[in-house]
């Protein structure tokens, strides 16, 4: 019937909720043969870990209930095995490794345990397995496997822990490697090394693999062969290179279309004078450790500064500085020549209206029990200046209209509304106080590219009509560039360099601006291509 | 997913509480049965009280399920000969009075000490903790011994003593949800807007501390009824003519061998009570925790 | 393994001196707390000697056991004996109040000790196997016993089984401590409510360890089910279970008091409630004082297990 090594015929399963059955996927095929890379391209809630989860018998049921399908391995069909059958199976013919490392390993047992339980459980006999892991380890890129081993996870780095993981999955050599978002919560120059170590260990093993993703970049860099997926369905299927070239589904269309980083630079142009925040000298220390150090930069009125770095590098921390959520350990921040650090409490208060933030996951930022009235009238029960409480009601509806959103939608709660219809109404609250600087923390890295693409289209609107001023915190530098006038790139607490958008990814002067630069991942796949064979010169 | 999807729609909460609670049986159960008990403790007093305090020399210890008797001798007769139906319904009045006010007088001041604990400088928060710390390790009885030595074994003096007895259990539970809701970034959003501490505290922490303090006082209604009970059956909680099933049971207890039926019923009456305490809470343990509501919202076919 | 915990890090030593100096000031309020009201109880002399005593009697009597003095130097010598680890003379039983309460404590510890191994065990295994298959048959009869168990009032509890066991079969003694069989009841009966609630809080911390991510990591890897509860999930739930287990065994360390007094087993609970009850004041501060320590050096154990457990924490 069928020759290749995984075949998932016509899979659907559907899940049990609150509003009635949810069908997860519907009629998926896919397959993979030996030695090749697949990926299944999709945004949240699009289905495309739900058929991996199924090959792996790891779909709780209830909820979750396979309704049709077959995923036929060597020829037998997985669905048709006992459950001792499918754990045979596991981890030693198929191997997953998933997105958050941290999660994912057991929290209470060490790094070698947990690798050397995999040999054993599938009958490789204890100090052998002892001795393998460490090989394992030293493979996988781990500094001192020795000691390593014997650490818990919690006392290794994201992307440590990712590679650990590898070593768990490859310790059996298995025939099939599913990876689960493997690199998305990691920096981008992390990212990079342990895509490159995936590449290379496939290689060296010939080894299927299964890259779930929603990045094209990701794509770009690795898989020969794509699916996309969109609603529970496969929308497209084909080549990574014919995807990107010739998508003939208009989902993929848009998908493409939204990737960031595509628009033409901006050219230099000079600053205005009146600057609105003028930070000097900012530091923050928590107890021995500096996260800020000695930073100053400034922002003009209606400019928008983006500061980006990885984690670790203290752009979050001086945020909440600038907002005096934590009070800076030294420094002067002037906000239209007033010190922001030496304000009295009356006074902070009459400025917070000037001063907004966006925070990064819309979830959290947004009181769960109240509703969008009472989340966006909140800003004028606690500067009751600005509005009298008969116009409220008017307000509340422009402002949704303002960001996007309906009208009557003023009475809902916030779990009614998708991510990004959330980060809106974060945004119309936000503007409730008429502010006149907008701090945006990581206000679009938890939202798909579309979305993305829709809120930054917003913002930059937002910007033009009420001349507001930005200060846009990111990780990811496509982003920052088709929507900021000046970056500032930080690392280990201190600002490494600033300049305008064309300066800093035209003509980057320090080594660790470059770097991140040549880190960041395009989706086509020529381009990445050209940067693999660069790469390996 | 897009961003222009339509908006879901869902029913009011009410209604899907009383949904959940329909889907689990036992739940309902309960619910029901704690409706009933209330009932008798509100209007059982004023319309037995006669009844249940009539003695009755012929009735003396009389056996249960004679049903040639009056309805109220159902369950036998106690040792005047009072009718027990009668007098485990009007008992029901001090026992759930008691419970009812202890459990929310230490509701009120321990998630009023445990919210200033976790939103205020570390010097208050120290101090209110050794102070749990202190209520905690001092014994019960010696309290109950020291309050109704002073002051007379009423209703309300025993809610005073039990109240103490169960303020540091709010007190932890509020102090340790706030020191994690104070983080969350809500309430980081509404101090950007310049809220004030009062308005975070009521109108942003406290409507999601609520519910867990819901779950613990209907479980601790439950733990205060049993305490009641028991300071009641050592003879230092409420005195005669006044009873509560505590105080039957202790009453009954001379007569065990011969009139089993004492004892018996009120500490049913008491185990069917806090039973169906525990069953409700444990239902709005599982209906106020969105990740494992789905349990109680899958569609009845499957069960 | 805790050995090197001590070694490795030096916090866990500043954590359990500042442990103790928090310990110390909450002991000193309830001592504080204790000698005064405890006085509010009464005046012994009414207890202690007949009706129709002669004032010089009384006067005596009150002479002895330091009584005459005003309260803040009575209290004042209390303290000044405690430093020296006296604890003053039982008013009953004229013999050191210390001596009364750990007679009386010494049988209460093995009590508790006995129960709780017991609870521990049971509570455990049951819980993980019913988390395991949530609203499974095994889980909706293990659920419902727990909380009958929960419910249940131990007193109605104990004169219940004794009018069963007892009088009406005759299987085992109604009270006292001679043989293993007058272990039986009162272990039964002070098994039952921890157990349903240990049971229940071992289900729902299993629950939330066994929908974790790293359980699903362990299903990839090919773990069968019963490594996965026992070995992947169950040292990640048991955190929260140990402090209801504190909790539960703290209950049990201050007296079981109503138990001990139904089945006549002479614990610091009775020893408690006695002393209350005469106002032998001395015997009431000492029981305070050594329940108060013994639950002090429980607790600590319970932050030493709580970092063996779990790494991460780290005090």
């Amino acid at each position: 019937m069928t020759d290749h090594l995984l075949d998932v015929q016509s899979l659907s399963v559907e899940f049990h909720t609150a509003g009635g059955t949810v069908k997860a996927v519907q009629d998926v095929s896919w397959y993979l043969d030996r030695g090749e890379v697949l990926a299944i391209l999709g945004e949240s809630g699009s289905g495309k870990s739900v058929s991996a989860a199924a090959v792996m018998d790891l779909i709780d049921m209830p909820p979750g209930r396979i309704s049709s399908g077959r995923i036929l391995f060597e020829g037998r069909d997985l669905l048709q095995l006992s459950q001792a059958g499918r754990r045979a199976v596991n981890g030693r013919k198929i191997a997953m490794i998933f997105q958050d490392p941290l999660s994912h390993l057991n929290p209470v047992y060490t790094a070698g345990w947990q690798i050397e339980e995999t040999l054993v459980i599938h009958g490789t006999r204890r100090r052998e397995a002892r001795a393998q892991t460490l090989d394992l380890l030293q493979r996988v890129g781990i500094p001192d496997p020795a000691a390593s081993a014997a650490k818990y996870p919690h006392q290794f780095s994201g992307g440590q822990r990712q590679r650990l993981m590898i070593a768990m999955a490859l310790a059996l050599r298995p025939d099939i490697l599913i990876a689960d978002e493997p690199t998305t919560a990691l920096d981008v120059t992390v990212q990079a090394q342990i895509l490159s170590l995936l590449q290379d260990l496939q290689r060296e093993t010939g080894m299927g693999m299964l890259l779930i993703t929603h990045d094209l970049g990701v794509v770009a860099e690795i898989a020969a062969r794509v699916v996309v997926m969109n609603s529970g369905r496969i929308v497209e299927h084909g080549s990574a290179l014919d995807i990107y070239r010739n998508p003939s589904h208009p989902y993929t269309r848009d998908l493409i279309a939204a990737a960031p980083g595509k628009g033409d630079l901006p050219s230099n142009t000079d600053r205005r004078a009146d600057a609105l925040l003028d930070v000097q000298g900012l530091s923050k220390s928590f107890g021995q450790f500096e996260a800020v150090r000695n930073v100053t930069f400034d922002v003009m009125a209606g400019e928008c500064v983006a500061i980006v770095g990885e984690s670790g590098s203290g752009k979050s921390t001086l945020a909440k500085a600038i907002l005096r959520l934590d009070e800076p350990s030294a420094g002067k921040a002037f906000y239209k020549g007033r010190d922001l650090f030496s304000l009295s409490d009356k006074e902070l208060f009459n400025i917070r209206r000037q001063i907004q933030m966006v925070f990064q996951d819309p979830t959290q930022s947004l009181n769960p029990r109240m509703s969008i009235y009472e989340l966006i009238s909140e800003a004028w029960v606690i500067h009751k200046e600005i509005l009298p409480r008969a116009q409220w009601h008017e307000r509340v509806q422009q402002l949704l209209e303002q960001v996007g959103l309906s009208a009557d939608h003023a009475q809902r709660y916030p779990h009614q509304f998708s991510g990004g219809q959330r980060q809106r109404i974060a945004i119309a609250r936000a503007l409730a106080l008429e502010p006149e600087l907008i701090v945006c923390d990581e206000a679009v890295s938890a939202l798909d590219v579309q979305v993305q693409a829709q809120v930054i289209a917003l913002l930059s609107d937002l910007r033009k009509k009420l001349d507001l001023a930005y200060i846009f915190i990111a990780h990811d530098l496509p982003v920052v560039r088709d929507f900021a006038d000046r970056v500032i790139v930080m690392q280990g607490g201190s600002i490494v360099e600033q300049g305008s958008v064309r300066d800093i990814f035209e003509n980057p002067q320090q080594s660790y601006t470059q770097n991140l630069l040549a880190a960041s991942l395009d989706p086509d796949p020529e381009i990445q291509a050209a940067r693999r064979a660069a790469r390996s010169l | 997913m897009t961003d222009s999807q339509p908006v879901r729609e869902l029913p009011s909460k009410l209604v899907q509480l009383l949904r959940m609670l329909w889907r689990d049986k036992l739940a309902c159960i309960a619910a029901a049965f704690l409706l009933l008990v209330i009932c008798c403790a509100l209007f059982g007093p004023m319309m037995l009280e006669d009844l249940a305090t009539k003695q009755n020399l012929r009735g003396r210890n009389a056996p249960p399920f004679d049903f040639s008797k009056n309805w109220t001798f159902w369950l036998g007769g106690d040792a005047l000969g009072r009718p027990l139906l009668a007098r485990i319904i009007v008992a029901a009045g001090n026992t759930m009075m008691v419970a009812a006010g202890a459990v929310f007088c230490s509701l009120l001041i321990g998630t009023t000490l445990g919210m200033i604990a976790g939103y205020t400088s570390k010097l208050t928060s120290q101090i209110i903790l050794r102070l749990a710390d202190v209520i905690m390790s001092f014994p019960s009885l010696l309290l109950a011994v020291i309050v109704l030595y002073m002051l007379p074994a009423s209703v309300g003096n025993l809610v005073i003593v039990l109240a103490i007895t169960r303020i540091p259990v709010y007190l932890r539970t509020a102090r340790a949800e706030v020191l994690e809701i104070r983080e969350r970034m809500f309430v980081q959003a509404a101090r950007v807007m310049g809220a004030s501490t009062p308005r975070i505290i009521f109108r942003h922490i406290l409507p999601l501390v609520f519910p867990t303090l819901i779950t613990i006082a209907t479980l601790d209604f439950a733990f205060v009824m049993l305490a009641e009970s028991s300071l009641s059956f050592l003879g230092i909680g409420i005195q005669p003519p006044e009873i509560t099933w505590g105080l039957m049971v202790a009453q009954g207890r001379s007569y065990l061998t011969s009139a089993w039926w004492l004892s018996f019923w009120p500490g049913l009456a008491i185990i069917f009570t806090t039973l169906s305490l525990n069953l409700l809470s444990n239902w709005m343990r599982v209906a106020l925790d969105p990740q494992q509501r789905w349990r109680l919202e899958m569609s009845t076919q499957n069960d | 393994m805790s050995l090197t915990l001590f070694a490795e890090s030096p916090s866990i030593r500043t954590f359990l001196g500042k442990r103790a100096i928090a310990s110390a000031i909450s002991l000193v309020g309830l001592v504080i707390l204790v000698f005064f009201l405890s006085r509010l109880t009464g005046d012994p002399t009414a207890l202690y000697l007949p009706v129709d005593a002669s004032q010089e009697s009384r006067e005596q009597f009150r002479e002895i056991h330091g009584l005459n003095d005003p309260l803040p130097v009575q209290f004042a010598r209390y303290m000044g004996d405690l430093l020296r680890l006296d604890f003053g003379m039982s008013i009953r039983r004229a013999e050191p109040a210390l001596d009364s309460v750990l007679r009386g404590f010494k049988w209460t510890l093995q009590l508790a000790l006995i129960t709780m191994s017991l609870v521990t065990v049971m509570a455990i295994v049951v819980g993980s196997l019913a988390a395991f298959r949530v609203g499974g048959v095994f889980d909706r009869i293990a659920t419902f016993c727990s909380l009958i168990a929960a419910s249940a009032p131990d007193f109605w509890i104990a004169i219940v089984a004794i009018v069963v066991f007892s009088v009406n079969l005759g299987w085992v003694p109604t009270s006292g401590t001679g043989t293993v069989w007058h272990w039986i009841l009162p272990v039964s009966v002070l098994f039952i409510r921890p157990f349903g609630l240990i049971l229940q809080v071992v289900r729902g911390s299993m629950i939330t360890a066994l929908s974790s991510a790293y359980v699903k990591t362990a299903r990839a890897k090919g773990v069968l089910d019963r490594p996965i509860i026992f070995v992947h999930a169950l040292r990640n739930a048991l955190l929260p279970v140990i402090t209801v287990i504190g909790d539960q065994a703290a209950g049990l360390l201050n007296g079981a008091v109503i138990v001990e007094t139904i089945f006549g087993f002479p614990g610091v609970g009775k020893v408690m409630i006695d002393a209350i009850l005469q106002r032998d004041f001395a015997v009431v501060l000492a029981a305070v004082m050594v329940t108060a320590f013994a639950i002090f050096l429980m607790n600590l154990l319970i932050d030493i297990l709580y970092a063996v457990l779990d790494p991460r924490i780290r005090y």
